[in-house]
């Protein structure tokens, strides 16, 4: 009963999502005043009956009803709760169920927090988010439907992936999912203006929050993602430029830049058709990306099961809402003027120049990721494009997109001068040098690769806090009042940039450092690397809730001095059959110890195993980094002058002025 | 279909490991070479690992043969080729540079001069079309109160 | 052409692409070897290890190379195509015994029937990299001038062999 419950949910879903698509952006066009109000509460119901959906494919987890399909292939009564509820989103129609809640969730925040907004604006955003929604709907109701029943239903679940058995999968997905789905209302403000006509510094400043958010949630998603892959895929790594990774990481590199961008809009009202185009394209690589993990047209190591009718209807809703957008694109981009005046050296055009960066490093990953797709229906042969691949690529890209990340926030708006700037930044210069030269020497070793990134690490840092003192010098008052005169979007700024040189550190430092050995061990062995020596002490057998596993004791010590016990373990569960490798991790502020088991040795006694053990310094920093930098994106999104946005819209503003330009 | 492929492929993982043993060697220069190069191989079975992460039954024989190969003495391009010729391109990970990838290898580069010589261009041009000094919000209220004949000074009236 | 209608026409071209990527398979991956002399061999037979088998013995003759193994779940999937073509005596086939224990490959051909004009063990799976084996079952097709013209990764199924293999051999034999 509760599974058709959710069905039905689902229709009259998809029902209020057609009524929020269509009439408001009718209205909105007409002027029909009766029309347009029906935007609000059609988000309002459409989320109501989407929740009831997902609360009743939960709920059908929590009981372990088989005869739904989608429970059955994705639990098993052997599975803790906590992995049933996550098991929700364990594959595909569940985690497409996930999607559009999120995407009713940021609708009916905007229909909450968008009082100030003109009525016409409001019903053609939430029209746009209502139009997403119908195609996600119809997308699960006719190809995906995670409440389709299983008759006879089955005895038992074939069981959740080990793989996604983990805390760090009951909440990466819904975070990314955030991110991902968080861009979807940074395009329907970008379509609603090109709608309108009205592109302007207002339309920049109304969008920007909700940017922000979106790619903090983004930002925190992959991070998450990193982290999981790192501890549960066995094998240390943290980042494998997969196409399912590179799938999240390119909306997040036009996101970046989408919140610069937005920046340069708001305060000069100029480059907006670009802003509008970034914004397009943020959500245009989440869309892409649901298409390549769910279609099979590359592989990857966390895809979903495929079903090319699937991929034929992304693809096709793909072309629709894109190639929409974009044909709205080019037929009102020419109308926008031009924007208020700076010089071709000022803040606004390092923020351009980054921008630039770092949208041709989202295309690069574009490039790489869909190349040997390219190739193969050209049929010029196979081949891969790997890590070695993206690595060489990118970190030239990246590198004067760090080196601006200094220089851009220090350098005035509308009008900078270089002799003026060299000077205010000769010291953070010089610290920069200096640390990349002798920080490395630290590590016992010098290399270039480790001394480029440190400098550039230290250069965000120097720079960030050089503008943060003469910022404060400039400011009247004394002590904390000139603290508290700095906005909070100012000190979100400050804190992400200080967390990509804290993700530069981790990244530099792993690269350049990270020791790891294969080697055979029988128990009473030992095993010694980077300083640190690993002993085998024994290896017993344990008993899980779904579960067997052979689990290694190892004893760790530097030295004379004991760092600790560390428990790897060879998981073989239950259900699905799949050897799990469970690393063990000891980590320190300044390092991880990574040890896990690979094989059993045949030969001899077996009771030997090859042991993986690592050394990783800084590697923590990587996700430490992330998650400065989603604090900063928090910080901003929770700045002052957003509140008080609301209040002083409230006053009529002349409309429509291209010159228009917003006060900081 | 596609799940039972899928199926297959992770029998034959599951069926190809604990073969034999990686032969760990103890000379640790070569071990880095073998290490740094096996990074740059795809295992063929579990399609998105290296050769360096799989634990494969195929990978640790690819890998004792990438070993071997080091220690007769054979350099890493040798050992490239002794891949290819078997495997084709698709087993490295840094795709060769020739005709059919200099759109690979050069686009990003392109793209990047390309787009920072629009975006110079553009803000030469813009800063030399757009001379009207413009206003803040505050100032815009205040211009428009003026105008009016208000008292300017609280742009909220 | 104006600026503005370059996002539409890239994403287009894009669109076309990943249709088009929709009817390929990105896990196949087409051997190098077709088209080259099969690598060469000299390995123990099977039932016999007394006596060694080499790819030369076949020179002048077109046959068939089975990649195969106890422990291989597909295999035995396949394996009654192989064991019915056998008894049409259209085409010889000869297996290569990839990474195996003899016991439990003569076991296996005693109790699923054995189609193999004789099988040869590569227990190290030396021979099976120079071959480019990477998912067992593999198969092979050789011509009489010893070159490689087919190669089939995966179980080979009925309509495979009626497709793609027999009338390939059809034509390497009428050719001849």
């Amino acid at each position: 009963m509760i599974p058709e419950l959710g069905n039905f949910a689902l229709v009259l879903a998809l029902l209020l999502a057609l009524a929020q698509g269509t009439l408001p952006l009718a209205g909105a066009a007409r002027g029909t005043q009766s029309w347009m109000n029906l935007a609000r509460p059609a988000a309002q119901g459409q989320f109501v009956f989407v929740a009831i959906a997902f609360g009743c494919l939960t709920y059908s987890f929590v009981t372990n009803d088989f005869s739904v399909l989608y429970v059955a292939s994705n639990s098993n009564s052997g599975l803790p709760l906590q992995y049933r509820v996550a098991g929700v989103w364990g594959g595909h129609e569940g985690s497409l169920l996930l999607w559009v809640l999120m995407l009713s969730l940021w609708t009916m925040a905007v229909s909450v927090f968008s009082r100030h907004l003109p009525d016409d604006i409001i019903a053609r955003v939430l029209g746009v988010l209502g139009l997403v929604s119908v195609g996600f709907l119809c997308f699960m109701l006719f190809t995906s439907n995670p409440f389709d029943r299983l008759l006879p239903a089955a005895m038992d679940g074939r069981d959740l992936n080990p793989l996604l058995q983990d805390p760090g999968m009951v909440i990466h997905p819904p975070m990314l999912y955030m991110g991902y789905v968080g861009f979807s209302v940074a395009f329907a403000f970008a379509i609603a203006a090109l709608l309108s006509g009205r592109l302007d510094a207002t339309w920049a400043r109304w969008s920007r929050p909700w940017t922000t958010a979106a790619w903090m949630f983004l930002t925190l998603g992959i991070a998450l993602g990193s982290w999981w892959a790192y501890y549960e895929l066995g094998w240390g790594g943290w980042w494998f430029w997969d196409p399912v990774e590179n799938a999240s990481f390119m909306p997040w590199l036009m996101g970046t830049a989408l919140i610069h961008s937005l920046a340069v809009t708001e305060k000069r009202g100029a480059f907006k058709s670009w802003t509008v185009l970034l914004a397009i394209f943020a959500f245009a690589l989440s869309l892409l990306g649901t298409f390549l993990v769910r279609s099979g047209v590359l592989t990857s190591v966390h895809a979903f099961a495929t079903d090319p009718k699937r991929g034929i209807f992304i693809l096709a809703f793909l072309v629709v809402v894109i190639g929409g957008s974009l044909t709205l694109f080019a037929w009102r981009a020419n109308r926008v003027g031009l924007g208020g005046q700076f010089d071709v050296v000022s803040r606004e055009s390092f923020l351009l120049t980054n921008n630039v960066l770092l949208a041709v490093a989202a295309g690069s990953v574009l490039l790489g990721t869909l190349y040997p797709l390219f190739l193969d229906a050209l049929n010029l042969g196979k081949l891969s494009v790997g890590p070695p691949y993206f690595e060489t690529v990118f970190v030239p890209l990246m590198a004067p997109a760090l080196f601006l990340m200094g220089v851009g926030p220090m350098a005035r708006w509308k009008q900078a001068h270089v002799p003026e700037l060299a000077t205010r930044f000769k010291w953070a210069f010089a610290v920069a040098v200096a640390g990349g030269l002798l920080l490395p020497l630290t590590m016992g070793t010098w290399t270039p690769m480790a001394s480029f990134g440190l400098l550039l690490a230290v250069w965000i840092v120097a720079s960030s806090l050089t503008t943060l003192a003469s910022r404060l010098k400039q400011t009247p008052g004394s002590g904390i009042a000139k603290w508290r005169a700095q906005s909070r979007s100012y000190y979100g700024m400050l804190l992400a940039h200080m967390g990509v040189a804290v993700f530069v550190v981790g990244v530099t430092m792993v690269k350049s450092f990270e020791a790891e050995k294969d080697v055979k061990l029988a128990p009473g062995e030992s095993v010694e690397l980077g300083g640190y020596t690993f002993r085998f002490d024994a290896l017993n057998d344990v008993k899980g809730p779904n579960y067997v596993a052979v689990r290694g004791t190892f004893a760790v010590t530097q030295g004379a001095s004991a760092v600790g016990m560390m428990y790897p373990e060879k998981r073989m569960y239950h259900v699905q059959k799949n050897a799990m490798t469970e690393a063990a991790i000891n980590t320190r502020f300044t390092r991880d110890l990574y040890v896990s088991l690979g094989e059993p040795v045949e030969a001899g006694d077996g009771k030997a195993w090859v042991v993986r053990v690592q050394v990783k310094p800084f590697v923590d920093w990587i996700w430490g980094g992330c998650v400065l930098m989603a604090l900063g994106g928090l910080l901003a999104v929770l700045d002052k002058r957003y509140r008080l946005a609301t209040r002083r819209q409230s006053a009529p503003l002349p409309a429509s002025d291209a010159r228009l330009t917003a006060a900081s | 279909m596609h799940k039972s492929l899928f199926l297959f492929i992770i029998l034959v993982c599951i069926g190809l490991s604990g073969a034999a043993p990686s032969r760990a060697a103890d000379d640790a220069a070569l071990e880095q070479r073998v290490q740094r190069l096996s990074e740059e191989l795809r295992c063929l079975v579990c399609q998105n690992q290296s050769l360096a992460d799989s634990h494969a039954g195929l990978a640790i024989d690819l890998k004792n043969q990438v070993r071997e190969k080091l220690k007769q003495g054979a350099s890493e391009k040798e050992v490239i080729a002794f891949m290819t010729e078997r495997y084709g391109d698709f087993v490295l990970y840094r795709p060769p540079v020739k005709g059919t990838t200099l759109l690979l290898w050069f686009g990003p580069g392109l793209l990047m001069v390309a787009g920072l010589i629009a975006l110079f261009a553009r803000l030469r041009r813009r800063a030399s079309e757009t001379v009207e000094p413009s206003l803040t919000i505050d100032e815009r209220a205040r211009a428009v109160a003026l105008l009016e004949g208000r008292t300017p000074g609280n742009p909220r009236k | 052409m104006k600026w503005w209608l370059w996002p539409l026409g890239l994403f287009l071209v894009l669109a076309v692409f990943l249709g088009v990527g929709l009817t390929l398979n990105p896990r196949e991956v087409p051997s190098p070897l077709i088209g080259k002399s099969a690598p060469h061999f000299q390995l123990p037979q099977l039932h016999d290890p007394e006596k060694t088998f080499s790819q030369k013995d076949m020179l002048g003759k077109v046959w068939v190379l089975n990649v195969w193994a106890s422990w291989c779940g597909p295999c035995r999937e396949e394996h009654p195509v192989w064991v019915d073509l056998a008894k049409t005596q259209v085409v010889p086939i000869y297996g290569l015994n990839y990474k195996d224990k003899r016991a439990d490959s003569i076991a296996w051909l005693k109790r699923y029937g054995d189609p193999y004009v004789l099988s040869v063990a590569d227990t190290e799976g030396r021979i099976g990299i120079d071959y480019g084996v990477y998912g067992v079952p593999e198969t092979y097709l050789i011509d009489k001038a010893g070159v490689i013209r087919y190669k089939h990764i995966g179980p080979v199924y009925p309509s495979v062999l009626k497709e793609k293999i027999l009338p390939l051999i059809a034509k390497l034999n009428g050719n001849a």
